[in-house]
């Protein structure tokens, strides 16, 4: 049985389709991954599976449940981190995370319980009865991880989830995310600019991009879709390069980029010396030349044709923080 | 239940953190209590009332600290908004009615202990009454005022995305509201017409609905003034959980 199952689920907002015909399922016990760049629709998708927002056409359901007819029990199913802030600041971390217990029916005893749990882990107890508004942006965010995870929800969504956080902090989550997945089978789809972390966390990733899926598997076999390694070539006279190489009969993938050019091929040491000689024999100057493994990001750039940085991410964190201090 | 007092216990400790609101907002009282109080009170002979202009006003001030405290307290939900914590409430497995009907008894619970802070204060200043029922009239009252004005706010404050609108409903409706409704002035003395427009005005009846409890007198029925606000109350109560159900984030 599926935890999510979506169907052709379209998002207008006005004229504009932030969210284009999706469909996917996932299975209990996934953990699943959207990555995509800004404004991709990941935020968007998200509000519509938890019933923030009502799709525009199309359907999907929650843990067996019709997002639109049954929104009760999806809410019942679901934790949800949101992307942008949710905490109420002028109370302290406990009183968040009090209210959330209560909003959601967990007995005191057990709430308390799990408040000092989670509190622990996200190493905000000592500073549990400070008032939210004199927390640190990583603070916050932790803050709003443990109050998403008190219900122990059966399916567990988590837009963004560590934005803004130290990598240590970081690490520590991503254990805490797998070990709630293995040990309790929670289900977990969560967005991220993080390649690493979709790699690390994920059972299988969608790559969306202006609203639709461009590519969806492990990341495993989204990295074998390149054809094995990757080679990424810095030139003066790219064009003329990318036809040269492109004749090698080899090479499973060639793509021209703003600054470079990436070669899929296997056993790519192998064949090191003939690529620089074919270079050599067109007279084509090589600035750089480069071989690794593929990773996410080279799968990024190849469905795509686009970059997604890492900085992407922190540019963003920065935003975060800003809007925040407009605010007050 | 459990849940509308979660939500009315996160306002009553919102509002006592933020003393600095709680007192800002005893200072507009306390200035038209003692300007006009004092000020007219040797000037403006109130026939039938023992306690002179001074007294007269003090349940139209009182009602005016309600009124405000509860309209900004249902309006707050736009600020809820913003911070993104509405969010986190809206996702809950909980139903639209009970967040509403949280909010309006945590508003209402704020509003009236504002109404009793300024009561106090003009208990303290000399103003002298001693009928005791007299008070649990008038609390009455002030709840009835509390409950409909916050459910009034978080009607308003469904409708609206930020804080824009919300000088423009201050000026064109909080305000009228107040400066129609007898508060300041005895209806009776009115011209029919504006009369007939302060009798449409709710609050007029909380006003003298206090001023009965308080005073012992009021020029509308007491049965009238307890029917009307309750209707309008529970008319509030319907139209503000009705818009707040279509609130969208
Ligand atoms: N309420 C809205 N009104 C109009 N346009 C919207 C609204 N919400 C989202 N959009 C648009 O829909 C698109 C998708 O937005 P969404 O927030 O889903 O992106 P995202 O993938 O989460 O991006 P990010 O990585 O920046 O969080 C964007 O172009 C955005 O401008
Ligand atoms: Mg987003």
């Amino acid at each position: 049985m599926y935890a999510i199952e979506v169907e052709n689920l379209v998002r207008k907002f006005g004229d504009f389709t932030a969210v284009d015909n999706l469909s996917f399922n996932i299975k209990k016990g996934e953990v699943f991954g959207l990555l995509g760049p800004n404004g991709a629709g990941k935020t968007t998708t998200m509000s519509m599976l938890s019933t923030m927002l009502p799709p525009s056409s199309g359907k999907a359901s929650v843990n067996g449940f019709d997002i639109l007819k049954d929104q009760d029990n999806v809410r019942k199913s679901i934790g949800i981190v949101f992307q942008d802030q949710s905490l109420d600041e002028e109370l302290t971390a406990y009183e968040n995370m009090d209210f959330h217990g209560r909003l959601y029916r967990i007995p005191k005893n057990t709430r308390q319980k799990k408040i000092t749990e989670l509190l622990k882990l996200v190493e905000l107890y000592d500073k549990k009865d400070n008032l939210v508004k004199t927390y640190s942006g990583g603070m916050r965010r932790r803050l709003e991880i443990a109050r998403g995870l008190m219900h122990e929800p059966q399916v567990l969504f988590l837009d963004e989830p560590t934005l803004g956080l130290d990598p240590q902090t970081r690490n520590h989550l991503w254990d805490y995310i797998d070990k709630l997945n293995k040990e309790k089978g929670i289900t977990i789809i969560l967005t991220t600019h993080y390649m690493e972390e979709a790699d690390k966390l994920c059972h299988r990733i969608a790559i969306i991009d202006r609203g639709k899926i461009i590519a969806m598997n492990t990341s495993e076999n989204l990295k074998n879709d390149i054809g094995g390694d990757v080679i990424t070539i810095i030139s003066p006279e790219r064009d003329a390069l990318y036809s040269a190489i492109k004749s090698i009969p080899e090479v499973k993938s060639i793509e021209l980029h703003d600054s470079s050019i990436t070669i899929g091929i296997q056993n790519a040491e192998k064949h090191v010396a003939h690529i620089v000689n074919v270079a050599s024999a067109n007279n084509i100057e090589i600035n750089s030349f480069s071989i690794h493994k593929p990773t996410l990001e080279d799968v990024f750039l190849h469905f795509t044709g686009r970059t997604i940085r890492e900085e992407e991410a922190s540019s963003k964190d920065k935003m975060r923080m800003m809007r925040k201090a407009g605010r007050r | 239940m459990d849940i509308v007092y979660t939500i009315w216990l996160r306002s009553v400790k919102r509002y006592i953190r933020s003393k600095s609101r709680l007192i800002g907002s005893l200072g507009m009282p306390l200035f038209l209590f003692l300007v006009l109080g004092f000020g007219l009170n040797s000037v403006v002979v109130m026939p039938g009332i023992e306690q002179g202009y001074i007294g007269f006003i003090m349940p139209g001030i009182i009602s005016m600290s309600v009124l405000f405290t509860s309209v900004f307290a249902g309006i707050q939900i736009i600020w809820d908004k913003q911070f993104g914590f509405l969010k986190e409430t809206l996702v809950a497995p909980v139903s639209r009615l009970e967040i509403m009907l949280g909010q309006t008894v945590g508003g209402a619970t704020t509003a009236v202990t504002q109404g009793l802070i300024i009561l106090g204060l003009s208990l303290f200043m000399g103003l002298e009454i001693s009928n005791i029922p007299g008070f649990a009239v008038a609390i009455v009252f002030m709840t009835l005022i509390g409950l409909s004005f916050t459910a009034f706010g978080i009607a308003i404050a469904s409708r609206m995305d930020d804080m824009h609108g919300f000088q423009l409903i201050m000026n064109f409706v909080i305000f009228p509201i107040f400066g129609l409704s007898g508060a300041l002035f005895p209806i009776d003395s009115l011209p029919e017409w504006i009369r007939s427009l302060t009798l449409l005005d709710p609050l007029t009846y909380g006003v003298e609905g206090i001023r009965y409890g308080l005073l012992g007198t009021s020029q509308i029925e007491p049965a009238v003034i307890f029917g009307v606000l309750s209707g309008f109350t529970i008319l509030m109560v319907v139209v503000g959980s009705y818009l707040f159900r279509k609130i969208s984030i």
